[in-house]
């Protein structure tokens, strides 16, 4: 489905969000709330970069050793009773879940957050295939009852102010008009999720992560929803890409101390649950084991170290450009940084404009609980994209400008001297025109009346700068 | 020690103030600098935009300007960074040249306070002003201690600013945020990179600063573009300019001394 995916810019994908001042500074401060809380759980473990060196290498180990892990895990999971499916890509996954419905005559889903089946495009491919189709946690079910899409991967609804939830719900479940009292708000949902809850007859969860030696899962939530959807009814469907694994059950807690404080500030998550095997002799577990382009990504020895990521959305709350622009300008199932390595690698065309939707400030890097060098990464893939020429041909006819007048200094000398009198001479209205897209907000530099090379010449005619402080005075 | 000046392109061009800043204060601590002829930029503008191609004679043409020298010092810590950090990608791993520029090319208060080890400069800068990390000189030079990193690094430009009689240093709320100018990204995502721009600037007035600080003239030329549009109560410095400006206010021949240093 992503190969029809129109082309994102994101500048203009950006623009609404963006200069509606009181929603892109309401939104930045709702998640700078939540990257602060993030710092002072970092800080209280003295340990933090050390857990964030051991991660990197338990995940850098596991990536390189893929096929391995994932076939003692097959092993292991299916020794504990558990069905593993393998997809290559998002369609086959959605057959698989859509058979495995039908073949137990199920018409009603309950569902907990995943990302992989955003990714895959599930809700949809079930709903034409007639199923209904729950998102069980808050906010997915918000965005969901809007007919949105995540706009974050840990936070949904992020971009949601609670009046709009008040009236979303006043829509669709009956609550009061006007009411946006998150305690009422919450109940309601809570009351209408219960509902659905018992009326689900199979419950899909994502995987946060798989343990290799032991065949089991771990599923992270807040709201106990993913326990709660596969409770009750007899079937589970676990949706987990390759990437997931973890080799040992002991390396899990690397992975679980740096999760919950790296997406919400939290130290750990309400709900961490494990699955190993089926919960008894009448029900069943079905895993289904997606690629969908990440055998791909780890064949990049650039971009390999991206599968590392545990999807804490660590990386948005810090990105001083998605804070602002907002996880749907990205236009891709996993926005901000992480999204902006991913989304290309998927369709590089698509998503052309996102590796150039960074300031290149890096403290997306730094706030990486597995270390993956998103900044690099987007500089790397802003090469693949001007290699593979989808890079504006006015941006790189520009770049070759600048190169050559680079290479002659002469040549530079004369460019910055007419530059700078035609700032002077010139009038501002003709400076400072609709076509000079920094000056629309931004006024250029009063241009100095020569350049350091001219009064390097001057003041210092021997060409060497060797006069002493006295010798200047 | 022969150490080379590398200005880059934009300081040369439009803030000469800077260059001589910084050339007069490494001067006043003793340091012989020359400033090697035919110098333009070194690429970054073409590397951010993921032009190799164009960025290649660039960064080879500035490898051979420089060669032969000790160090190289550039006020500017995202120019220093591309050399140090993103320069191997066009020079083979035995290139004996450029692997020496690489390890001493220096951020200007990187390398007063590691290579000649000037920890304090006497001068008196007696007003409120504010610090802006700039991300290159944070992130890539570990110029100082970030707030997403947890491990405790000393932060050269404070180390520096402190040491001034007077000053009074003011605490922001986001400590070291992106600015927004980011290079091409300014002009390319102009909403976005305003809206940052401004959000700084909004910081570091409500911190009650009077000066913003920074050690890249790059962050500084979008944010004081931002000032200057909408009148905001706040100026912009190099680091350069204000311990220099330090340096004369704080020494007892302070009228001659300026006289000598400031704008040809």
């Amino acid at each position: 489905m992503t190969s029809t995916l129109p082309i994102v810019d994101h500048p203009s994908a950006a623009r609404e969000f963006v200069t509606n001042e009181p929603r892109s500074h309401w939104h930045d401060d709702s998640l700078w709330f939540v990257r602060s809380k993030r710092d002072k759980q970092a800080q209280s473990i003295p340990e933090w970069e050390y857990l964030r060196e051991q991660a990197s290498t338990i995940k850098n180990h596991t990536i390189a050793k893929l096929p391995e892990y994932l076939q003692q895990f097959e092993a292991n999971a299916t020794r504990l009773g558990a069905v593993v499916h393998w997809a290559a890509d998002a369609e086959e996954h959605n057959r698989i879940v859509l058979e495995l419905l039908r073949r137990n005559d199920t018409l009603r889903i309950v569902k907990s957050k995943s990302m992989l089946t955003e990714e895959c495009g599930l809700n949809e491919y079930l709903i034409d295939n007639g199923i209904e189709v729950v998102d069980t946690d808050l906010g997915e079910r918000i965005v969901q009852l809007r007919g949105e899409t995540p706009s974050h991967i840990v936070l949904p609804a992020i971009h949601i102010k609670k009046e709009e939830v008040g009236d979303t719900f006043h829509q669709h479940l009956g609550t009061r008009a006007g009411e946006s009292d998150p305690q009422v708000l919450t109940e309601a949902a809570r009351g209408h999720l219960r509902g659905k809850f018992l009326s689900g007859e199979v419950g899909i969860t994502g995987v946060n992560f798989a343990i290799a030696d032991t065949g089991g899962l771990v599923v992270c939530t807040n709201e106990g929803n993913a326990d709660l959807g596969v409770s009750l009814p007899r079937i589970h469907i676990a949706c987990m890409g390759i990437e997931k694994l973890v080799p040992r059950f002991q390396d899990l807690s690397v992975f679980t101390r740096l999760l919950a404080r790296s997406a919400t500030g939290q130290p750990i998550t309400s709900y961490t649950s494990h699955f190993h095997g089926p919960r008894d002799e009448n029900s069943e577990l079905h895993i289904v084991l997606v690629d969908n382009g990440r055998s791909k990504i780890r064949d990049s020895k650039t971009f390999r170290e991206s599968l590392n990521c545990i999807r804490c959305g660590a990386c948005m709350n810090t990105c001083p450009v998605y804070r602002r622009s907002g996880g749907h300008s990205y236009r891709a199932t996993v926005p901000g940084p992480i999204g902006s390595v991913l989304g290309p690698a998927k369709n590089a065309k698509a998503h052309k404009s996102l590796p150039f939707a960074c300031s290149l400030c890096g403290s997306c890097t730094d706030v990486c609980p597995v270390k993956i060098p998103l900044h690099h990464q987007l500089l790397a893939w802003r090469k693949v994209l001007v290699g593979k020429r989808l890079v504006a041909w006015n941006k790189r006819m520009a770049m070759k400008a600048a190169s050559f007048l680079f290479r002659n200094p002469t040549l530079f000398a004369a460019a910055g001297y007419f530059g700078r009198v035609s700032l002077k001479v010139l009038p501002k209205s003709l400076t400072h025109n609709r076509f000079n897209t920094w000056a629309k907000d931004r006024d250029l530099p009063e241009p100095p009346k020569e350049s350091f090379h001219e009064w390097y010449a001057k003041n210092r005619p021997s060409g060497a700068a060797t006069a002493s402080k006295e010798e200047r005075s | 020690m022969s150490v080379a000046l590398f200005i880059p392109c934009y300081i040369d061009q439009f803030f000469p103030d800077v260059a001589i800043a910084t050339l007069t204060l490494l001067e006043r601590l003793g340091v012989q600098v020359e400033y090697p002829a035919g110098q333009t930029c070194c690429g970054q503008p073409m590397a951010n935009t993921g032009c190799d191609a164009e960025t290649a004679p660039v960064a080879k043409q500035w490898v051979e300007r420089f060669a032969g020298y000790d160090a190289v010092v550039c006020p500017s810590g995202s120019c220093a960074s591309m050399i140090r950090n993103h320069y191997a990608d066009y020079f083979g791993p035995d290139d004996t040249e450029f692997q020496h520029l690489r390890e001493n090319t220096y951020e200007l208060c990187e390398f007063i306070v590691d290579r000649l080890g000037v920890r304090s400069i006497p001068g008196r800068y007696p007003r409120p002003a504010s610090i802006h990390s700039s991300c290159h000189g944070l992130r890539e030079l570990r110029l100082g201690a970030c707030s997403e990193n947890m491990t405790p690094r000393e932060d050269k430009m404070r180390l520096l600013l402190e040491s001034l009689d007077g000053i009074e240093l003011k605490s922001l709320t986001r400590v070291d945020e992106c600015c927004g100018f980011g290079g091409t990204f300014a002009v390319a995502e102009r909403e976005t990179s305003v809206a940052m721009g401004i959000d700084r600037v909004t910081d570091h007035i409500s911190s009650g600063s009077e000066v913003m600080i920074a050690g890249d003239m790059s962050c500084l030329m979008h944010m004081g573009g931002l000032i200057r549009r909408r009148n905001m109560p706040m100026s912009v410095k190099h680091i350069a300019e204000v311990l220099v400006e330090a340096m004369q206010e704080g020494s007892p021949d302070a009228d001659r001394a300026s006289s000598a240093l400031t704008n040809p």
